[in-house]
């Protein structure tokens, strides 16, 4: 039999380095459109099958279900330890980190700056989605000022709470990290920056470059209390002004 | 065989070395530094790494990253150290990465004193982190055995996919003796580590992960982890029996403290007072069967620790009712003479001929 549909020509599929799987994000998430970037330049850089991934605690403490790639699951905050360990190991093979802002810039504060500071040649993606989704929504070091929380309930108040840390402004102070760079998956646009950016920090890293970080910020429409159309106008209204877009270093010569 | 003179903390870490040992990290701390100071040394000499963390936390897990690559890995560190290492030793233990611990324990609680102390004993053996796991903790003596056992202990760490640690005090750390080191290669019979990550080319993805949100499947888990404990329990305790045959008096001691002990023993016999020592070297597995063979033969057991009882609890639980168990221990950093374990063995003499 000879359908139609069998001589059409395929344009869009899923990456060799994800799985057939049904995630567990909510609708509107970004951790699944950032999963899908990940996937597609691991697939066209043609490294799934020395690619190393660590995975945080966090909403995407399961994505190794996910990836079809060799992964560790990490203890909260210390992805860039374990990622160390094992690339001090095997400095032949690309390694990464994936962590939430919870992960990453609370627990995991000293971990993380402590391996840039090495520039350690692992990948980080940082998926800024300025709350704990996973623990149901409380105040993370990245929640704007005034934004309301489970735990700041009539807003981030700086006198108690402070300011939120950028994270990226913050790692481009340390000489060693070659590149860091911050995007968005809030709209078709950003998404496809988003993918450049990540494409980026994994080829510098191929090429032997220290360190490489890319912060996603990402919609949490459930902790958030929005639709997913909600959360990503909501984003870019005030997310965008307190952490602005674009490569924040970046080595001379480019890829 | 080649005779050098070393501290204890260098032994460790050349015997280490020698057994393949590659990566090293860790973070200064009293009194241990002998041992990330001779591998920064040591480990590019032979094509490995030794990295100083920003903290023992951090520390724990590059051992995770490392071993989670099949590599021999080593940390070593002190009480106060060893302490922010349990979150990552229970994650190794869960996950059963093989991997050596070392820990030259010092007085505490708190940041306590950094003169030698057994007080770490119910955390290197009870567990110290979250979870029902347990450590295979080696307890040497003297600086050869203090290489005889680490040489091994890697071998252990393969063998079970279990951590191992190396519970030493600042006296065997610090002291120098002559030591040989045997020419050792990883046991022939070990398992292949299959289930390390290495890239996923030619199999299915390997995970290295601790997570089980399923109750049955984190049980079986569990289950599966008591079975490797029992197996350990059965093929590996190992104790020394020091003149226990006539012994009416028997001491329990282990490390540091043991040798002590000896010279108590021999003093006390010079006096005509029948004592011996038993010495567990595997803290866990605990020597329980020694310990109960030999308490329907004596009078009393001293158990002699440089704590205020920890080790004791285990004698006692070996022991029952068959005969009574006794205490004198030191802590803080005092290391008991021998004439006091003398004359603490004397007052229970004098009890018993009364
Ligand atoms: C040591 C430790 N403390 C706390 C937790 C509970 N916990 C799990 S995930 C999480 C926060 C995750 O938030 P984030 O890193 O922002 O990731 P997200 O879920 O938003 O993707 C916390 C606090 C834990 N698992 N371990
Ligand atoms: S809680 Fe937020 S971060 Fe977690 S899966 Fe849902 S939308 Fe995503």
């Amino acid at each position: 039999m000879n359908t139609e549909a069998q001589e059409m020509e395929r344009i869009f599929e899923r990456p060799r380095a994800l799985r057939s799987a049904t995630t567990h994000y909510c609708p509107g998430c970004g951790h699944g459109i950032t999963h899908r970037l990940v996937a597609e330049v691991i697939d066209e850089l043609g490294i799934r099958e020395t690619i190393v991934g660590v995975a945080p605690v966090g909403c995407s403490v399961l994505m190794y279900n996910y990836f079809d790639i060799d992964m560790f699951e990490a203890s909260h905050g210390r992805a860039p330890a374990i990622a160390t360990g094992f690339k001090r190991a095997r400095p032949d093979l690309p390694v990464f980190t994936y962590q939430g802002d919870g992960d990453l810039a609370a627990i995991g504060i000293a971990e993380t700056i402590h391996a840039a500071a090495r520039g350690e040649k692992f990948t980080t993606i940082f998926i800024n989605n300025a709350t704990y989704g996973m623990t149901g929504g409380q105040m993370a070091p990245t929640t704007l000022v005034g934004q309301k929380t489970a735990t700041s309930p009539t807003g981030r108040n700086c006198e108690t709470a402070g300011y939120p840390i950028k994270v990226c402004e913050m790692l481009a102070t340390l000489d060693a990290p070659s590149y860091i760079a911050r995007v968005s998956v809030s709209s078709a646009k950003h998404v496809l920056k988003a993918k450049q950016a990540i494409s980026k920090a994994f080829q510098l890293q191929l090429k032997g470059f220290p360190y490489t970080f890319v912060e996603v910020l990402s919609p949490c429409p459930t902790d958030w209390h929005m639709t997913p159309q909600e959360a990503v106008e909501w984003l870019e209204e005030n997310m965008f002004p307190q952490y602005p877009l674009g490569e924040v270093k970046a080595p001379k010569e480019g890829v | 065989m080649e005779k050098l003179f070393m501290t204890g903390n260098e032994a460790i870490a050349e015997a280490a070395v020698r057994a393949g040992c590659r990566y090293y990290f860790g973070y200064p701390i009293t009194p241990q530094n002998e041992i990330p100071e001779y591998m920064v040394k040591r480990l590019p000499e032979v094509g490995g790494v030794f990295l100083q963390a920003e903290s023992e936390i951090a520390s724990i897990f590059m051992v995770y990253g490392a071993a989670g690559s099949g590599a021999r890995v080593m940390t070593s560190s002190a009480s106060p150290g060893i302490s922010l290492k349990q979150e990552g030793i229970s994650y190794i233990a869960a996950a059963e990465l093989p991997c050596v611990i070392v820990n030259m324990m010092r007085g505490g609680p708190g940041l306590g004193g950094i003169q030698p102390s057994q007080s770490d004993y119910f955390q290197a053996t009870k567990g110290g982190g979250h979870g029902d796991y347990h450590l295979f903790v080696l307890a040497p003596a003297t600086v050869q055995e203090a290489a005889d056992l680490c040489l091994e202990a890697f071998d252990i760490a393969d063998r079970y996919r279990n951590p191992v640690m190396i519970l030493g005090d600042g006296v065997l750390g610090q002291m120098m003796e002559p030591v040989s080191f045997q020419d050792r290669r990883p046991a022939a019979d070990l398992p292949e580590k299959t289930w390390a990550l290495t890239g996923t080319k030619g199999r299915a993805a390997n995970v290295v992960k601790t997570l089980n949100l399923d109750p049955s499947v984190l049980e079986k888990h569990n289950l599966k982890l008591q079975e490797k404990y029992k197996r350990m329990a059965k093929e590996e305790v190992r104790v020394e029996c020091y003149q226990v045959d006539d012994a009416e008096i028997v001491i329990a001691a282990y490390g540091t403290v043991a040798r002590i002990a000896k010279t108590a023993i021999q003093a006390l016999r010079e006096k005509g007072i029948k004592a011996g020592l038993v010495r567990p070297i595997t803290l866990y597995p605990f020597p329980y069967k020694t310990f109960a063979d030999i308490a329907p033969k004596v009078r009393k057991i001293l158990t002699v620790e440089m704590s205020l009882g920890q080790m004791v609890e285990d004698v006692r639980l070996a022991v029952g009712d068959k005969t009574e168990v006794c205490f004198f221990g030191r802590c803080g950093g005092i290391v008991p003479g021998y004439e006091e374990i003398v004359v603490e063995v004397e007052k229970l003499t004098a009890k018993v001929a009364r």
